[in-house]
């Protein structure tokens, strides 16, 4: 088993790297974006009571 | 808030269609390459994100100019907006290095000359965003956000050249690699058509990202100014 891992032919076995790679350039860049949109909403709502203040 | 442009939505489903493309590319068609195995898809996207880093980084430094002479706040939210999106994908391009170095170099993390330089950059960036944040009066914050994305943007040079004029065993994609250079490889034809699309992708999702932050970042600039008015 060991002998065969040395002369392994091929390439080598490195999927799950690839995987954990891609899980955070997709996991990243959905934070990201969730994030412009969060604080969008906030600004919104901030907005919202300025005016509510302002008018008030 | 000004409702959503028409030119902004299309450009929303363009990227998102090429983005699905783009991954579709790495996954399906460009070949295991024979060595590495399959972590060597990481560096379509790994590579992509390093430039879109740069790119971020290039645009606020060109905005803190324009800034500077202009003296309009729209150009201040600009260099901003895109110095958070660079850390963002620079971040990217520093983890997906860390996780490729790991079998390929047998460590996550070595203190070679192209990684520390990136990491001094985003070190820089990092504290660009902080210090701003201390800064209360605007034209201040502005003036200083200017000066610093342009007087930062010394490091992306650095970092892109590191690899080219110190010994380092980071491989480069354009121009030849250090002779210590470990993880390099030729690319086929199947694989350069993947990477450049990879490329062209990245940077339409900068452009896209920029126009959202940019109007949040005029949102943000309104609430402030309805503040002070209420304040004041």
């Amino acid at each position: 088993m060991y002998l065969s891992n040395i002369l392994q032919e091929g390439p080598a076995q490195t999927t799950g790297y690839m995987l954990a790679g891609y899980a955070v350039i997709f996991g990243v860049m959905l934070i990201y974006v969730i994030s412009l949109f969060v604080r969008q909403r906030n600004l919104k709502q901030d907005i919202e009571l300025l005016e509510d203040v302002k008018e008030g | 808030m000004e409702s959503k442009p028409r030119l902004l939505t299309i450009l929303d489903i363009a990227t998102i269609v090429m983005l699905v493309i783009a991954t579709g590319m790495v996954f399906l068609y460009a070949p295991m390459e024979a060595v590495m195995g399959n972590v060597q898809r990481v560096f379509y996207f790994h590579v992509a994100a390093g430039w879109v880093g740069m790119l971020g980084f290039l645009v606020a430094a060109i905005a803190g100019i324009v800034y500077l002479r202009t003296g309009r706040r729209e150009w201040d939210i600009a260099s901003l907006s895109a110095v958070e999106i660079g850390m963002v994908f620079a971040f990217i391009n520093v983890v997906t290095g860390a996780i490729w170095a790991r079998p390929i170099w047998n460590t996550w993390w070595t203190w070679d000359p192209r990684l520390t330089t990136a990491t001094i950059m985003l070190l820089i960036y990092a504290a660009y965003l902080l210090l701003r944040q201390g800064i209360e009066d605007p034209d201040r914050r502005a003036r200083f956000g200017a000066v610093y994305a342009i007087v930062g943007f010394l490091s992306v040079p650095l970092t892109f050249f590191s690899a080219r004029l110190f010994r380092t065993i980071h491989p480069v994609v354009i121009g030849s690699n250090q002779p210590g250079a470990e993880g390099a490889f030729d690319m086929t034809p199947l694989m350069l058509q993947t990477f450049m699309f990879s490329l062209l992708t990245f940077s339409i999702i900068f452009v896209d990202l920029l126009w959202h932050r940019i109007r949040l970042g005029k949102l943000a600039d309104k609430v402030e100014q309805m503040k002070l008015k209420v304040m004041g």
